[in-house]
């Protein structure tokens, strides 16, 4: 399983964080320090697996982001590649080509796609067609949901309370 | 209105969007400025969190969980808000309030329980996004009472008509059987049957399903036998190249267990093999079959043919991944890597580090006692060209395979010697520590290679340049030891003692220069006895290593030295011009000057070291010198008072230095009387008693010294005190070997229980070091396979485990265990009736599984007569199976009381799953 999702910035800033599995906060800080001195410092053209405290973090570089998960010794790497790949794909569709600065105002809308994407740190939904679907749904809810919180009537009720 | 401190209409309507809030930090720089920002917009959300406004407070929440997020701010005191947003009718409000709880949540919040309520209504939503919520948030911070809580909802959810919904259930479940064991058996039916959704719409719920059993069949295997069939089903007929990567690890795990499944299922995972277009399928089928599968022949070579591809392909990555497959072909089917051997020599010297790691790692698999020289000169080689990090990476594997179970594939120690010797004088060395104590380790434990120790030590001391390296500081210590243990092998101790006194040494710290200083000592007062007493030097101390090597040959030249000359030789180098008058008042005079100044050194080590070798050095010097003229009288050197002492000296020296078992100071017994854990709280009275006398030794500290001495802890002895009496400087030094054993060998604690007690696990071994010695000695010159050497290796190999490898008790998650339990007792269709989580439970546990082995026989050769499955039979089998569960069981009473009991609820339960086959 994966036990972690990290996005880093090529200068080491923290994009988005998801631990599957207990980490306290400061074993997390740890950790992300750890990787991102590992794997930022490693070259362009090497390979995306890095072996860290006897598990494996599979890494790609999506322009100027760093795309990190983190899986037992015993999984399978090109897979998890691929996730990230989807992932990726996906953010880039709803996106409409993706940036990190789409990722940093709308952080929580990339772990809404996450988890979408990944349970309990396992591939949910491997169409992202359907990823889409949900997302947009979901989207249209809080838009209803926003509308009638910005109504007028709304604000007047608030404020005569 | 709003609560106290809560803001104003104005905070409201003004608030900071989480927009605002990013501009802000983005446009400070990192570092204070930043962190001011980030503080300053804590305390307006700290105000605005507490609005009654729901939207106000969801802002403030959202623009907290970012910060929380991404700049590790602390966010557990805002959980209450949290839990109440996830309340609100409104989705986007409920929606930031889980997402909140779902990355900031951990089990020690203790606002957790309200949210117990609150996640069972959402469970229960028609709205499937709000279940979608629910169970996301669930699947991160599920905690056992959580899962207590709300198992009975998950398991509704796992009927869902909505494939959206279920799969998020079924992934849900692998966190609530962690938490709470007990609840598989309630979903794990449902859990199962899931197994059979096929079709479109149901692919991401199988997919789900196989996800769970991979992880679950990580951490127990065998309960996951009788499903089996299931698997195979899926391996032949799914077409998802992810549910079957996960249903191979499934099959890696099982068919170590069950070699007739692995019979059955190795053609079609060869079939995939071979047709396969996805690399990661392709690879995962070379991983199942080379580490779980390796007895097949074709699908070994047909792994190995795919292991080819992928190391000659150009991407990196499946290069890396070639490695790692060999590496795990390795251990099994070594032709595979020699077939590749060059590529992975190849990869040696690849640009990135991790693959040159994973060749490293497959040039050790192939070492063999056969190659290990040719090998370990490759590497040398290899490690000379790499960059300083890798060439100690290097440098740390050939030391650790080559003293792996205490030098197993090692024949030729001389040769393996010097090569710790050409390590130490690699550029980039740090593995100083490791080489120290492989020098002196095998030392002790090899007496046939010692003349080469000691030749190899001096070149090293001898080497004035290499004293400037700090990291091989420690190696020169292991070499100081080694020249002053074992200096009857010397071709020139007066080499050895100039080495030792050389100038430079001053740059070694001063633990390390003690051991030189010690080793000083230990030379003069051979080279003082072999002058003084050449007679008895033979008949003493050498000539108990003369026995019991009758092969050996002193190291005058060692290289042509054969066993025939050996006596001549040895005379020659004893006996002969070596020892002259001149020579050892040289010698003498040498340490007197050198050491002098060392007597007011701050170190108390090497003050008291230096002391006893001068005490020793004077009094020969004086003695000697009045003796110039009459030197013709050999006979009056054995009288001398110098004699006397010399000779006690050497007895105590004599006794020879072995390993010692991690475990000896268990055994030795605690004297009558001794509480260890008594409390120590009249220490300090105790204390105030010690300390006394030490001061007064400290108040001897003369004012002569520099001013920087003031401060000198020695434990300085005075003049007079050098000149003890011969008795009392022998048991002083007898005392002092004794630390300097301990200072070299942490884990000896009682180096003298060599002697006094016998060592683990050979009890003679004392006595038998000839006999070891012999058959060593024998194995070398003959041939390898050690049986004869099966005596002396269990005694190191115990040592050997306690000195580096921590006893690490395999964790088992006790969850597991009860997940396991639980597993079986729904498979044998016994889930109602026991709650087994004491000793008896996991007992029963045990019983059951021999059964599952029989189970999941039947179960696949009946599926090898028919792929259709007869429901009725299969009952029938299972009905069966529990018979056997009861008859066998019989044995033990707890176990079958237990029994009786299940096949009474079978009874009364009328349907047993036929899932199983």
């Amino acid at each position: 399983m994966i036990h972690f999702v990290l996005l880093i910035s090529r200068q080491g800033k923290v994009r988005l964080t998801k631990w599957y599995s207990p980490y306290t906060q400061k074993e997390r800080s740890k950790v992300i320090r750890e990787l991102s001195g590992m794997i930022l410092t490693r070259g362009p053209k090497l390979c995306n697996f890095v072996e860290w405290r006897g598990f494996k973090v599979v890494y790609k570089r999506y322009a100027s982001l760093y795309f990190c998960m983190c899986i037992n010794q015993e999984d399978n790497e090109l897979e998890v590649l691929e996730i990230i790949h989807h992932y990726v794909e996906i953010l880039d569709r709803y996106f409409g080509s993706v940036c990190e600065l789409d990722l940093i105002f709308n952080f929580h809308k990339a772990y809404y796609i996450l988890d979408e994407v990944l349970i309990a740190g396992e591939l949910q939904e491997s169409s992202k067609k359907t990823v889409a679907r949900l997302v947009a749904a979901q989207d249209s809810l809080v838009e209803a949901a926003k509308e009638e919180a910005a109504s007028i009537s709304n604000i007047i009720a608030q404020a005569t309370k | 209105m709003s609560g106290t401190g809560g803001p104003s209409l104005i905070d409201s309507l003004f608030q900071r969007t989480l927009d605002d809030l990013i501009k802000g930090i983005r446009l400070h720089i990192p570092g204070a400025s930043q962190s001011t920002f980030i503080s300053k917009s804590l305390d307006e959300i700290r105000r605005e969190i507490k609005s009654t406004d729901l939207q106000t407070k969801s802002i403030a929440l959202q623009k907290l969980t970012y910060l929380h997020s991404l700049h590790h701010i602390d966010m557990s005191w805002a959980a209450f808000h949290a839990v109440e947003l996830t309340s609100s009718s409104s989705f986007i409000h409920k929606k930031t309030g889980y997402l909140a709880a779902s990355l900031s949540f951990r089990s020690s919040i203790d606002v957790l329980l309200l949210l117990t309520n609150q996640l069972r209504k959402d469970l229960g939503s028609n709205n499937q996004h709000e279940v979608s919520l629910a169970l996301e948030c669930l699947s991160v911070i599920c905690t056992p009472d959580f899962a207590r809580d709300l198992t009975p909802d998950i398991f509704t959810l796992l009927t869902s008509s909505k494939s959206f919904i279920k799969k998020k259930a079924i992934a849900c479940l692998l966190m609530v059987f962690s938490q709470y064991p007990d609840a598989v058996r309630v979903c794990f039916k449902r859990l199962v049957e899931n197994l059979e959704s096929a079709g479109d719409n149901n692919a991401q719920v199988l997919a789900a399903t196989v996800g769970v059993f991979c992880e679950l069949a990580t951490k127990e295997p065998r309960s996951y036998l009788p499903l089996a069939p299931e698997f195979y089903r899926i391996l032949v007929e799914s077409r998802n190249n992810w549910v079957l990567i996960k249903v191979l690890k499934i099959f890696a795990q099982l068919g170590k267990l069950e070699p007739r499944l692995a019979k059955k299922v190795v053609e079609p995972i060869c079939d995939h093999m071979k047709r396969s277009e996805a690399k990661s399928l392709v690879f995962e089928c070379v991983r199942t079959v080379v580490s779980s599968f390796y007895e097949y022949e074709f699908a070994v070579k047909l792994a190995v043919e795919k292991i080819r591809e992928f190391l000659m392909d150009s991407d990196l990555n499946l290069r890396y991944l070639g490695l790692q497959g060999l590496l795990l072909v390795a251990p099994h089917h070594l032709w595979a890597v020699l077939e590749n051997k060059e590529v992975v020599i190849k990869s040696l010297s690849d640009v990135d580090r991790n693959i040159k790691l994973e060749a490293l790692r497959l040039v050790m698999s192939m070492v063999s006692d056969d190659n290990v020289v040719e090998i370990c000169r490759v590497l040398i080689g290899y490690a000379l060209k790499s960059d300083p990090e890798f060439c100690n990476e290097i440098l740390r594997s050939m030391l650790s395979t080559c003293s792996r179970n205490v030098y197993e594939i090692i024949i030729d120690f001389d040769w393996y010697v010097s090569l710790l010797g050409e390590m130490a004088r690699i550029p980039h060395c740090q593995n100083g520590e490791e080489i120290e104590f492989q020098l002196i380790d095998i030392g002790m434990r090899v007496k046939d290679v010692r003349p080469e120790l000691v030749r190899v030590g001096r070149d090293l001391l001898i080497d004035p340049a290499l004293l400037g390296n700090p990291f091989i500081h420690r190696i020169l210590s292991a070499a100081a030891w080694v020249s002053g243990e074992y200096i009857q092998f010397s071709r020139n101790p007066f080499e050895i003692m100039e080495a030792l006194l050389q100038p430079r040494t001053n740059l070694l710290p001063p633990s390390i220069r003690s051991v030189y200083i010690h080793s000083t000592f230990k030379v003069l007062s051979f080279c003082l006895h072999s002058f003084l007493l050449p007679e008895e030097g033979v008949n003493s101390s050498l000539i108990k290593v003369d026995d019991i090597e009758p092969g050996f040959t002193y190291s005058e030249s060692e290289q042509e030295f054969t066993e025939n000359d050996h006596a001549t030789s040895y005379s020659s180098m004893h006996k002969g011009d070596t020892f002259t008058q001149e020579s050892i008042v040289n010698v003498l005079t040498l340490v007197i000057t050198s050491l002098t100044p060392l007597t007011e050194s701050h170190d108390v080590e090497i003050q008291e070291r230096v002391r006893n070798v001068l005490g020793l050095a004077q009094l020969a010097q004086e003695e000697i010198c009045s003796h110039h003229d009459q030197k013709e009288k050999m006979v009056d050197k054995v009288d001398l008072k110098t004699s006397t002492i010399v000779r006690l000296i050497n007895e105590a020296f004599s006794e020879d230095l072995g390993p010692i078992p991690f475990n000896a100071q268990e055994r030795v017994p605690i004297p009558n009387g001794l509480v260890l854990e008594d409390n120590l709280s009249n220490l300090d009275s105790i204390c105030a008693d010690v300390q006394l006398p030490i001061n007064e030794s400290f108040s001897l500290i003369k004012p002569t010294f520099l001013p920087t001495d003031g401060d000198s802890t020695s434990n300085q002895q005075n003049e007079e005190d050098s000149e003890v009496s011969a008795a009392e400087s022998t048991s002083l030094l007898a005392e002092h070997r004794k630390r300097h054993g301990l200072f070299y060998l942490p884990s000896d604690t009682n180096k003298k229980a060599s002697s006094s007690f016998p060592p683990a696990n050979d009890p003679k071994q004392g006595d038998n070091d000839v006999e070891d010695l012999v058959k060593l000695t024998e194995e070398s010159l003959v041939l390898k396979r050690k049986p004869n050497l099966s005596r002396p290796r269990p005694v190191v190999v115990k040592l050997d485990e306690g000195d580096r490898l921590p006893i690490t008790v395999k964790k088992t998650d006790e969850n597991d265990d009860l997940i396991s339990g639980a597993v079986r007792d729904v498979l044998l269709g016994n889930e109602a009736t026991s709650h087994s989580n004491n000793p008896s439970g996991r007992r029963k546990g045990k019983s059951h599984s021999k059964d599952k082995v029989e189970n999941s026989e039947t179960s696949s050769s009946s599926k090898r007569r028919s792929k259709h499955r007869s429901h009725g039979k299969n009952v029938e089998e299972k009905d069966e199976n529990s018979e056997k569960s009861k008859q066998k069981s019989g044995g033990r009473h707890k176990s079958r009381r237990r029994a009786d009991g299940h096949i009474d609820v079978a009874v009364q339960k009328p349907v047993i799953p036929d899932f199983l086959l």
